[in-house]
């Protein structure tokens, strides 16, 4: 079969110069941020805030690569051609899973274990650092002073080592996926034939499947227990949404970035047309899901619903709540609604940035409001800790990106649908 | 003098129809139009086809919906007859979205079907006017004004040198099925 086109597949990503440097002082930012946050910082709840914040980059994080591995399992499963010529991004995401995945463990296991001393309801107790709105002793033993009804009746679910356990066993089986896809992509590079991308589609299949059930959860246990007296059920895919659409955003700006430095030459206007359509519709259901989840409760109106937007409307958050709106609805809905704009790579660009911020501040308000509560701030410690990680994700995402022999898929059964593809 | 009107090259294969297209543009002969039973890619690049305005139309469409029914339910729930449902304030903002939401929707996808319809008036009880009926089956047809386009044999020649199975000099624009 010949097939003739001027790309070099060969190509490999050198991962040096700018981008190195750059994120290396992004990363030691971060580091400086977060020992600012615990040691300098003279605000009264400086722990928890940093805490706060390091629960909510992690799990940024988390998402956007678990957001890769769920894009190569769809693009698997769905037959898709059109990908094929930037999978390889998706695939240095889920490599990179496990990082984010230790870190979160991390997090989550020394804000859950480490305590200090708080006042609750008029007693002295000593909650941990994140999640004590249930993780805290005497919670749900009966006769203690702060003994808590509801509490006690969701202990089956939020307990430490069941909470614990599961998050770990989920993250780790979503990483074994992710690396399963990656490993199966590399072994068609050297040997060809359809034995790899069968098993790719299969595993993608059962992944699925698992991620499907155990997303929500996940989100359930990590963010929503913050907030342990209150639930949603939309809440996992409401979470869903977020994670998929910022992945979605730093595949096309990672894309539309080493586009510009001269890489995937096979990459044009056409596969970026399809990553903004699908930017621009899952912003929609995100907003759909979001509308939904508040639109039930208001018109419920239920108070132990209710609280939770009625803390999101006190005015320290009224305003982050409508911003929120702007940029993760109003931004990309109005800014790639046209073909053309689809098919820019620049305005491609300025979407995804303006949504990886967007879905920052989506977080913070999910996450804030249940460990700040009245005290939150945005400053100094928001923006290093965030600067910090998207240093560590270039970083580590794009070492992972050199790694690979080439920066395609080069035997893929679909390539050259994605080298002709057109629309 | 001829009375012809139109020249169309029918092809078998979509390569080759393609071929008689850059044939007749090399030789600076303007094309009709270009009939297929199936989409090709490239072809209205080819062509200098002008880019749709369906998506324009939509978002009017679109717009209209949502004031029709916002102004509908403002003038029943809010203006005319306000009631207590649920103790929410009569301009329940909330409320208004799903039905926007959805008469925007609604108003889109019927009014992007009239403007298909109006812009190539099939309507319905109306014959379609089509210029070859096989171009709705198995042929490619490329179809030349054969007024002003002279002399008549050399666009036959090209076409048929590009591969067109069949070459028709039609004395009427087009035929209809009910004929």
């Amino acid at each position: 079969m010949g097939t003739h086109h001027p790309h070099s597949f060969d190509e490999r990503f050198e991962f040096a110069g700018k981008a190195k440097t750059f994120s290396l002082v992004a990363i030691v930012i971060g580091v400086l941020g977060i020992v600012y946050g615990f040691a300098i910082d003279t605000h009264g709840h400086h722990a928890v805030r940093t805490f706060s914040n390091l629960l909510l980059m992690s799990y940024y994080f988390v998402g956007v690569c678990v957001a890769g591995v769920f894009f190569l399992a769809y693009q698997y499963m769905a037959q898709a051609g059109w990908s094929v010529g930037l999978l390889r991004i998706p695939q240095a995401f889920a490599r990179v899973l496990g990082v984010g995945v230790v870190l979160l463990l991390i997090v989550v296991g020394a804000g859950l274990f480490l305590t200090h001393k708080e006042s609750h309801e008029g007693h002295e107790v000593m909650a941990p650092y994140l999640y004590s709105h249930w993780a805290t002793d005497g919670l749900t033993t009966e006769g203690s002073p702060i003994y808590d009804a509801i509490i006690a009746g969701k202990s089956a679910f939020l307990n430490k080592p069941f909470f614990y356990g599961s998050l770990a066993v989920m993250l780790l089986l979503y990483t074994w996926f992710g690396k399963l896809l990656v490993d199966y992509s590399n072994s068609e590079d050297s040997l060809g034939g359809m034995l790899n991308y069968n098993k790719s589609f299969k595993m993608s299949a059962i992944f699925l499947v698992i991620f499907g059930f155990t997303f929500p959860i996940y989100s359930f246990g990590t963010i929503m227990s913050l907030e342990a007296h209150w639930f949603s059920t939309m809440f996992g895919w409401y979470n869903l949404a977020a994670a998929h659409v910022t992945g979605l955003a730093a595949i096309a700006l990672t894309l539309s970035i080493l586009k510009e430095n001269g890489y995937f030459s096979w990459v044009n206007e056409n596969h970026m047309h399809d990553l903004g359509k699908l930017i621009f519709g899952f912003s929609i259901f995100w907003t759909y899901v979001w509308f939904a989840q508040f639109f039930l409760t208001w018109y419920a109106n239920m108070p132990e619903e209710s609280v939770y937007f009625y803390k999101r409307w006190e005015p320290e958050y009224k305003w982050w709540f409508w911003l929120n709106i702007v940029l993760n609805f109003c931004a990309p809905l109005f800014l790639l609604m046209k073909n053309d704009n689809k098919r820019s790579f620049t305005r491609m660009k300025i979407v995804a940035i303006v949504i990886i911020i967007g879905h920052w501040l989506d977080y913070y308000l999910m996450i804030m409001p249940g460990t700040m509560e009245q005290h939150r701030e945005f400053g100094l410690t928001e923006v290093t800790t965030f600067v910090g990680f998207v240093g560590l994700f270039s970083f580590v995402m794009l070492s992972a990106l050199s790694k690979f022999e080439s920066l395609v898929p080069k035997k893929h059964p679909f390539l050259e649908e994605s080298l002709h593809h057109h629309i | 003098m001829s009375s012809t009107k139109f020249i169309l090259g029918c092809f078998e294969d979509p390569d080759l129809m393609m071929d008689g297209i850059t044939k007749l543009q090399k030789n600076s002969i303007p094309i009709y139009d270009v009939y297929t039973p199936m989409p090709i890619h490239g072809i209205e690049a080819k062509l200098g086809v002008k880019e749709s305005r369906l998506g324009y139309a939509a978002f009017c469409f679109g717009c209209l919906g949502a004031t029709v029914v916002f102004s509908i339910v403002y003038y029943t729930l809010v203006h005319d007859w306000p009631m207590n449902i649920g103790g929410k304030p009569h301009f329940a903002m909330p409320d208004f979205v799903p039905f926007t939401f959805e008469w925007t929707i609604l108003f889109t996808a019927f009014g992007m079907v009239a403007t298909f319809f109006a812009a190539t008036h099939l309507f319905p009880g109306r014959a379609p006017r089509v210029m070859d009926l096989r171009a709705t089956d198995d042929r490619f047809v490329i179809a030349v004004d054969a007024k002003g386009n002279i002399p008549h044999d050399d666009i036959t020649r090209l076409l048929e040198e590009a591969g067109a199975v069949e070459v028709k000099h039609n004395k009427r624009k087009y035929v209809s099925y009910d004929e």
